[in-house]
């Protein structure tokens, strides 16, 4: 007995050793990248910091300072019509897509391939394809554009037009994203249903609007929140094609706290600003998830 | 509908799509008036970089734009390697990218493992707080994570590029929930035979999970490869950037070259496009799992 007991608590104790020296690498990196981080980046944005002589604190002064700061309103303007532009085009479009490329057709695997690929692209490489693609003067858009009777248009260099300009440019790099996971969950869409239908006498927009667009609710919520999240944190697409410009026509706080934090030496109201735009997603992201749970229908 | 089914699903929509009819059957469809355009509007402006970058400057400067080449102007690729180190910021991304490949399927399969088998004390408050890092945007943490890297002396070496991304919590999370659709008897069977969980892992556990493993690979490669933010804050020389980064100083100094500008971009997406085409079902599998793309 006293043998056995001694086997048991052996294993037990190499257990825990052997757990942790497993887990422990990564662990160890996630603390040190990962939650440090977050803790510290809340203590900056109580603090006055430039990145190099020592903080001091400020208390919350950092975040008295942003109902009063022009850019930042600007940025919080922009961001939320990028955000009510992109999600939608992005998840509508990747649905709409999804379903045409769902269909059994000739050269479907083509269609696929064409429709994905931009996803891989990189942003710069998206961006340095759509100045072209949008340059005012030999830019394809312009010349496609002139054919049915529109335009020109500036794109990127107007004030008016740059942030529709990222919309469509990003809308076009990630909305395979969108139609990658809505063919998975279409895939996933029991033959059956979509055949009883069928016998009911519904047509293609009847099943489309009744059996699959509900079906697909769980999916459409994840896309939804997902491409919120995404929208929220845009930074590449305006560093690269109009830094903030034309003036500051495409100010978004990601932009803008790096231009504070790391051209500016103003790393503290950076971090408050870092912190409001956390908070701003995480609100979203709740009240996104509360409105989908009862519009949501979950099979059983 | 379980994780691993819609992963699946996901692969198999990708490798196999809805069987394509055979023969003459459905040999044009309406679907095909809808499709087209769709394929048009995504392929265009790279089929248009594609052939740009063959061009002379004249003929980029040509308005209507020509969408068919007229001379092949190869030497436009040729003129970029000479005038940018792109080759250095190739073998630059090329080593940060391994070892973060190589960092997360060692690191990632160790964690995930521990945390899907092995009973230990701290795994689940372990495991939650991994979870939670997923919630917060990297752009809110950047700031201290760039104190935290300049404070080990890292800031303007690949160092700084590596270290943070050894291992993550999308990778931990991934194996993990994989790791336990595995049956446990092999393992068990294993276990009374004297294996210890290193050899159990090695032998057992990781030649059973190929496809989990090639995906944390592939979207890893992806994610490191087409990383912006993180090396523009922490690699200021030139010797020292990834190709992401010297693309867009390229960009910067050649803004009115476009030919070349275009090669350069053509350059740059190469090794990201033959892994796609290659390891395209692990593409597909990776961004059903989560969708990750920045």
């Amino acid at each position: 007995m006293a043998v056995r007991e001694a086997n048991v608590r052996r294993v037990v104790t190499s257990d825990h050793v052997v757990g942790w020296a497993f887990a422990s690498p990564a662990v160890l990196l996630i603390i040190v990248f990962g939650l440090v981080p977050i803790v510290w980046s809340a203590l900056l944005s109580f603090q006055k910091t430039n990145l190099l002589s020592p903080p001091h604190w400020v208390g919350l002064a950092n975040y008295r300072a942003l109902p009063n700061d022009p850019l930042f309103e600007q940025a919080m303007v922009h961001s939320a019509i990028y955000t009510v532009l992109f999600v939608p085009f992005s998840v509508a479009g990747g649905l709409l897509t999804a379903v045409a490329l769902n269909r059994p057709v000739r050269g479907i695997r083509i269609y696929r391939t064409a429709v994905f690929v931009p996803v891989v692209v990189s942003t710069i490489a998206t961006v340095i394809i759509f100045l072209w693609v949008f340059d005012p003067n030999f830019g394809l858009a312009n010349w496609l554009l002139g054919k049915v009777g529109l335009g020109p248009f500036a794109f990127f260099t107007s004030s008016n037009g740059a942030l529709y300009s990222i919309v469509a440019m990003t809308v076009w790099g990630w909305i395979g994203f969108n139609v990658i996971v809505y063919l998975a969950a279409l895939q996933g869409i029991p033959r059956e249903l979509v055949e009883a239908a069928e016998i009911d006498g519904a047509g293609t927009w009847g099943i489309f609007r009744n059996v699959t667009i509900p079906l697909l609710g769980p999916v459409t919520l994840f896309l939804v929140v997902w491409s919120s999240i995404n929208a929220l944190q845009l930074f590449d697409e305006v560093y690269l094609a109009t830094n903030g410009g034309p003036g500051t026509a495409t100010y978004v706080p990601v932009f803008y706290l790096y231009k504070l934090a790391f051209q500016g030496g103003i790393a503290g109201y950076a971090a408050a600003i870092a912190y409001v735009l956390f908070a701003v997603i995480l609100v979203l992201t709740i009240v996104q998830l509360l409105i989908g749970k009862r519009m949501v229908h979950y099979a059983p | 509908m379980s994780e691993i089914q819609t992963i699946e699903l996901a692969a198999r929509a990708a490798e196999e799509p809805t069987a394509e009819p055979k023969g003459g059957r459905f040999l044009f469809s309406s679907w095909h008036l809808v499709l087209i355009p769709i394929a048009v509007v995504m392929v265009i402006p790279l089929v248009w970089m594609v052939v740009t970058s063959l061009q002379t400057l004249e003929e980029t400067r040509h308005y209507p734009p020509t969408l068919v080449p007229t001379s092949l102007q190869f030497r436009n690729y040729t003129d970029v390697l000479q005038q940018a180190p792109f080759a250095r910021w190739f073998v630059n991304t090329l080593l940060v990218t391994l070892a973060c490949v190589v960092g997360n399927l060692l690191f990632c399969s160790l964690a995930g493992y521990a945390f899907a088998r092995i009973r230990f004390f701290g795994r689940e408050v372990a495991f939650i707080l991994i979870l939670a890092t997923l919630m917060v945007p990297f752009q809110v943490v950047i700031i201290p994570t760039f104190l935290i890297v300049r404070s080990f002396h890292l800031i303007d070496t690949l160092g700084a590029l590596i270290l943070p991304n050894l291992a993550g919590a999308f990778g931990i999370f991934m194996l993990r929930q994989f790791f336990r659709t595995l049956p446990v008897e092999l393992e068990e069977a294993a276990r009374i035979d004297g294996a210890s969980r290193l050899g159990i892992l090695f032998k057992i556990v990781l030649p059973l999970s190929g496809p989990a493993l090639a995906t944390l690979a592939v979207i890893t490669f992806m994610w490191t490869w087409n990383d912006f933010l993180w090396p523009l804050i922490t690699i200021y020389n030139s010797n020292n950037m990834t190709i992401q980064l010297g693309l867009a100083t390229f960009q910067g100094a050649h803004q009115s070259n476009t030919n070349l500008l275009m090669a350069a971009n053509v350059m740059s997406m190469l090794p990201v496009l033959l892994l796609f085409f290659f390891a395209q079902r692990y593409f597909i599998r990776g961004i059903a799992t989560t969708g990750l793309k920045g």
